[in-house]
C-alpha cells in the first residue's frame, strides 16, 4: 500500500490540470454553458487523444492498462476545473459498464468505437422512483418478429442529451438485461435538461423502441453494479478535487478580505469553521481511498467501501460547499463567483447515485466486521 | 499509488493475534470486556508477559526495549491488542515518557527509569496540567530551587490522571523565575513517595477514580533526577506530545466500541424487535462507522505516509480532534444501545477506590454491558483532554490553513 503518486501518476495529474487551465478557465467554461452546448466535442477529442477515456481500461480492451485509480486522478483535476463534459456519464459508468460484460462481439465493438472518440454511449439505467437505488428497473423489454423493443422512463441520463446510443437496461423476462438502442430511434425520446449544475442531461422516453440485445440477464447485474462502481469513484474524486479548489479560494478569500479594520481570517468563528471545513475534506479523502483500495474486489467488501466513501463523501461536499459560500458572505451566492458554481457541481454530486442517506442505510444492511482478517460471510 | 494489502503485514497480524489469544490470561480478558478502567494488578501481568516477549514498548528504540517494527506493524499490534480486550497498558509511561526518556535521558537514567516500566512494575504519572494552567500549560508556577544537590519543588498539579497509584510523576516546574515563560521550565522526575507529595483524589462524572491534585509541599528531588537541560522541558513535552500523533486517534479502541454496539443492540429488545433493527438506531450507528472507517483510513495516511507528502501534516492535525468525538459518541451510543439499562449508575464494582455511597448494581450479566453508562459519563472529557477540541482548530487554522 502506497498513498504517493508513482511518477506516472503524477505526469498524468500534472497533464490533466495543464489541459484544464489552458482549456477551462472561468471564461471557457461560461462560454460553453452560454453557448447552450454545454460539450466541447473538441475537448472530448482532447480527452481521447490523451488516452483519458481508456486510462481505466485494459490493453486487452484497447485501453492503456490503468485502473480506477488513473480515473480518479484524472476526475480530482476535473472536479478543480468544474469540467461540463459527461466524462462521468460516457467514460465511466457506460463504458464501465460495458468493461465489465464478457467479452463478445457487440460488447468489443462498442468499447472500441467508445475508446476512439467515434461513439457516445450513454448508461440509460436510473428511473424516476430510482433516487441512487441501482436495484430498480422498471422498463421492460419485448422480443417482436422484428427482434427486441424496449419501452420505459429513464432519467438524469448522464450525457443522454448527445448520446448517439444508449445502452439501456430493461427487464425482459428473466431479469434485467442490457440493450443498446440508436439515438434517434423511432419510439425514443430525449429530453434535454440542465441539472443545476449546468450539467447537459436527458429525460428518457422509450415507446416500443427498437434494441439490440448486449447483455443477457445472467450478467448484466453485475455489469451495471460495476459500472456504478467506477461512476461512485469517479464523483467522490470530481468532489474532492471541488473542495480543494474551494479550500484554496477561502483560504485566499479571508486572508486578504477586510472589515472591521482586520482581515476575516484573524476572527476564531471564521478560523474554526474552516478548520472544520478541512477536516471533513480530508476525512472524505481518506474514504476515496478506502473507496479505491476495494473497487476491484468481489463481493461485500466493495459495497461497505463504496457506500462508506459516498455517505463520508455526500456530507462533506455538502459541508464545505455551504460553508465556502458563508465565508465569502454575499458574493457566494452569485452566478459570477465560481464558488456557487462549485457548491452547484457539490450538491449534485452529493445526491447523484444515492445520496447519504441511502448509502448509510446500505451499510446497516452490510454489518461489516471490524477488524481485518475477518471475511465477512461470517456474518452474513 | 496502489492500496494491495502487503501479505506480511497479514501474516504480522495473525501472529499477533495468535499470541495473545494463547497468553492473555482468561480472567483478565473477562475483565477487559468490562469498561472501567484496568486494575494495576491486572495491567503488571500482562505487562510481565508481554516483557517476555519483548512487546511491551514496541515504538522504543530497539536498543532499549523497542521492537523495530514499522509504524503500520506498531498500529496492527494495538488493533489486536483492542480485538482481544486485552488491558489498557500505563501509557504515561509508556507513551508520554518513555520516547522523551529514550530520546533526552542521562545513559543513568534510562538504565534506572527503563527496565521497570517495561515490565509493570513502576508507574508513572504526568505532572503538566495546573489549576491556573490548563491549555494555557506555558503559565504554570510550580517552583523547583536549586538547593545543594536538590531541587526543592512547591506546587499544585492538578488533573493528574493515575497519581493516585503512581509511584512516579514526571512533572514541569519551573527553575528559572527570571527568563520568558517557556524558557524557565524543566523536566523533573519525582518519587510519589518523597515527603511532602500529598495526593487528593477528584472524583469524576462517572463516579471512578483516575483524577487527582497532587500538592508539593517542600519535596526535596535529587538533581540527578532532572532530565535533560535545565530550561528545556517544554521542548522535551512538545517533543512528548507529538509522539501522540496517531495513538490520539483512539480509532482501534472506538472499533472494539462499534462491535460492542452491535452486540449490545443486537441483544436488547424494543417493542417490535431488537435495538439494531430500529431504522433510527441502526442510521446512527451506520454514520459513526462510516466516520470510523474514515478515521482509520486516515490513520493509515499518517502511518503510511511518504516524504514530503504536504497532505500528511493536515491529517495529522485532524486525527485527535475528529478521534476525540467518536469515541465520545460511540461510548454514548453503546449506552443507548441497552436500552433503559443504560441509564443505571454503574460504578466500578472491583475498584480499590470507591466513592462513598449506594453500591447496589443494575441486574446485568452480559460482561459487555458492564461500566457502559459509566464509559458514557467519562467519555465527555475526550474532547477536553490532550489539547480541548477549540485549541485543536486553532492550531489546524493557524498551521495549515495560515490563517
Amino acid at each position: 500500500m502506497d498513498f504517493a503518486l508513482t511518477h506516472e501518476q503524477r505526469a498524468l495529474a500534472d497533464s490533466v490540470r495543464r489541459f484544464c487551465e489552458r482549456h477551462y478557465d472561468p471564461a471557457s467554461r461560461r462560454a460553453l454553458i452560454e453557448s447552450g452546448t454545454h460539450f466541447s466535442a473538441e475537448n472530448w477529442r482532447a480527452f481521447v487523444d490523451l488516452g483519458w477515456i481508456g486510462a481505466g481500461v485494459s490493453e486487452a480492451d484497447g485501453g492503456f492498462g490503468g485502473s480506477a485509480i488513473e480515473t480518479a486522478i484524472i476526475l480530482q483535476e476535473f472536479g478543480r476545473a468544474l469540467v461540463l463534459e459527461p466524462f462521468v456519464g460516457f467514460a465511466a459508468l457506460a463504458l464501465q459498464t460495458l468493461v465489465a460484460l464478457p467479452v463478445g462481439e457487440t460488447r468489443d465493438s462498442l468499447i472500441a468505437a467508445i475508446l476512439a472518440g467515434e461513439a457516445y454511449v450513454a448508461l440509460a439505467h436510473g428511473e424516476p422512483a430510482s433516487r441512487g437505488d441501482i436495484e430498480l428497473c422498471s422498463s421492460v423489454a419485448e422480443e417482436t418478429a422484428r427482434g427486441w423493443t424496449v419501452s420505459g422512463h429513464k432519467s438524469l441520463v448522464l450525457g443522454g442529451a448527445i448520446a448517439s446510443a444508449y445502452l439501456v437496461s430493461a427487464r425482459n423476462g428473466e431479469g434485467i438485461a442490457l440493450f443498446l438502442v440508436q439515438a434517434g430511434a423511432a419510439g425514443a425520446v430525449a429530453r434535454p435538461y440542465r441539472s443545476i449544475d449546468n450539467h447537459l442531461v436527458a429525460h428518457l422516453h422509450f415507446e416500443a423502441a427498437p434494441a439490440t440485445l448486449v447483455a443477457q440477464s445472467s450478467v448484466a447485474g453485475a455489469a451495471i453494479a460495476a459500472g456504478h462502481a467506477q461512476a461512485l469513484v469517479c464523483i467522490c474524486a470530481e468532489a474532492i478535487g471541488s473542495m480543494d479548489v474551494l479550500m484554496e479560494i477561502t483560504g485566499e478569500y479571508v486572508r486578504t478580505r477586510r472589515q472591521f479594520g482586520t482581515t476575516l481570517g484573524s476572527f476564531q468563528a471564521v478560523q474554526h469553521r474552516m478548520a472544520d471545513m478541512l477536516v471533513e475534506l480530508e476525512l472524505a479523502r481518506s474514504t476515496l481511498y478506502y473507496g479505491l483500495a476495494n473497487i476491484a474486489v468481489s463481493g461485500p467488501e466493495r459495497g461497505h467501501a463504496l457506500a462508506t466513501m459516498k455517505a463520508v463523501v455526500s456530507a462533506a461536499a455538502l459541508f464545505v460547499g455551504r460553508n465556502a459560500i458563508q465565508l465569502h458572505g454575499a458574493i457566494g451566492v452569485t452566478d459570477e463567483c465560481i464558488v456557487s458554481h462549485h457548491y452547484r457541481r457539490l450538491t449534485v454530486i452529493a445526491a447523484l447515485f444515492g445520496n447519504e442517506s441511502l448509502h448509510l442505510q446500505k451499510l446497516s444492511e452490510l454489518r461489516k466486521p471490524i477488524w481485518r482478517a475477518e471475511p465477512m460471510e461470517e456474518l452474513l | 499509488m496502489n492500496f494491495d494489502a502487503s501479505p506480511d503485514d497479514d501474516r504480522f497480524r495473525a501472529d499477533v493475534r495468535a499470541f495473545i489469544e494463547s497468553d492473555l490470561p482468561g480472567d483478565i480478558q473477562r475483565r477487559g470486556r468490562h469498561d472501567y478502567h484496568s486494575s494495576r494488578a491486572d495491567v503488571d501481568r500482562w505487562m510481565k508477559i508481554l516483557n517476555r516477549r519483548g512487546w511491551s514498548a514496541p515504538h522504543w528504540p530497539v536498543e532499549l526495549g523497542g521492537t523495530g517494527w514499522s509504524a503500520l506493524q506498531r498500529h496492527i499490534f494495538q488493533d489486536e491488542l483492542r480485538r482481544a480486550r486485552a488491558p489498557i497498558l500505563d501509557r504515561c509511561a509508556l507513551d508520554l515518557l518513555g520516547p522523551v526518556l529514550c530520546r533526552f535521558g542521562s545513559r543513568e537514567q534510562q538504565q534506572r527509569f527503563l527496565p521497570p516500566i517495561l515490565n509493570g512494575d513502576s508507574w508513572w504519572c504526568q505532572g503538566f496540567s495546573e489549576p491556573g494552567a490548563g491549555s494555557d500549560l506555558a503559565s504554570l508556577t510550580t517552583r523547583a530551587d536549586l538547593e545543594g544537590d536538590h531541587y526543592v519543588v512547591n506546587g499544585h498539579k492538578i488533573w493528574t490522571t493515575e497519581a493516585h497509584c503512581a509511584d512516579w510523576i514526571f512533572a514541569l516546574v519551573r527553575t528559572d523565575q527570571s527568563v520568558k515563560p517557556q524558557a524557565g521550565i524543566s523536566f523533573l522526575l519525582i518519587d510519589m513517595e518523597s515527603a511532602g507529595v500529598t495526593r487528593r483524589p477528584i472524583w469524576s462524572i462517572d463516579e471512578g477514580l483516575t483524577l487527582n491534585e497532587v500538592f508539593f509541599d517542600k519535596v526535596r528531588v535529587p538533581a540527578e533526577n532532572l532530565l535533560g537541560e535545565p530550561g528545556a522541558g517544554w521542548s522535551y513535552a512538545k517533543f512528548l506530545l507529538t509522539n501522540e500523533r496517531t495513538t490520539s486517534a483512539v480509532v482501534s479502541h472506538t472499533k472494539r466500541d462499534i462491535e460492542q454496539i452491535r452486540h449490545l443492540a443486537g441483544s436488547t429488545p424494543t417493542p417490535s424487535g431488537l435495538v439494531i433493527d430500529d431504522p433510527a438506531f441502526a442510521l446512527k450507528l451506520a454514520r459513526l462507522e462510516a466516520d470510523v472507517f474514515a478515521l482509520e483510513w486516515s490513520v493509515l495516511r499518517v502511518l503510511l505516509a511518504a516524504d514530503g507528502d504536504t497532505g500528511t501534516a493536515a491529517v495529522s492535525s485532524l486525527l485527535k480532534l475528529r478521534g476525540s468525538e467518536l469515541s465520545e459518541r460511540a461510548a454514548l451510543l453503546a449506552a443507548e444501545a441497552m436500552g433503559e439499562l443504560g441509564l443505571a449508575a454503574m460504578p466500578d464494582p472491583d475498584s480499590l477506590y470507591r466513592m462513598p455511597g449506594n453500591a447496589a448494581m443494575p441486574p446485568i450479566v452480559d460482561d459487555e454491558a458492564i461500566g457502559v453508562s459509566a464509559r458514557a459519563m467519562f467519555r465527555r472529557a475526550t474532547t477536553i483532554y490532550g489539547g480541548a477540541s477549540e485549541i485543536q482548530r486553532s492550531i489546524i487554522a493557524k498551521t495549515i490553513l495560515g490563517l
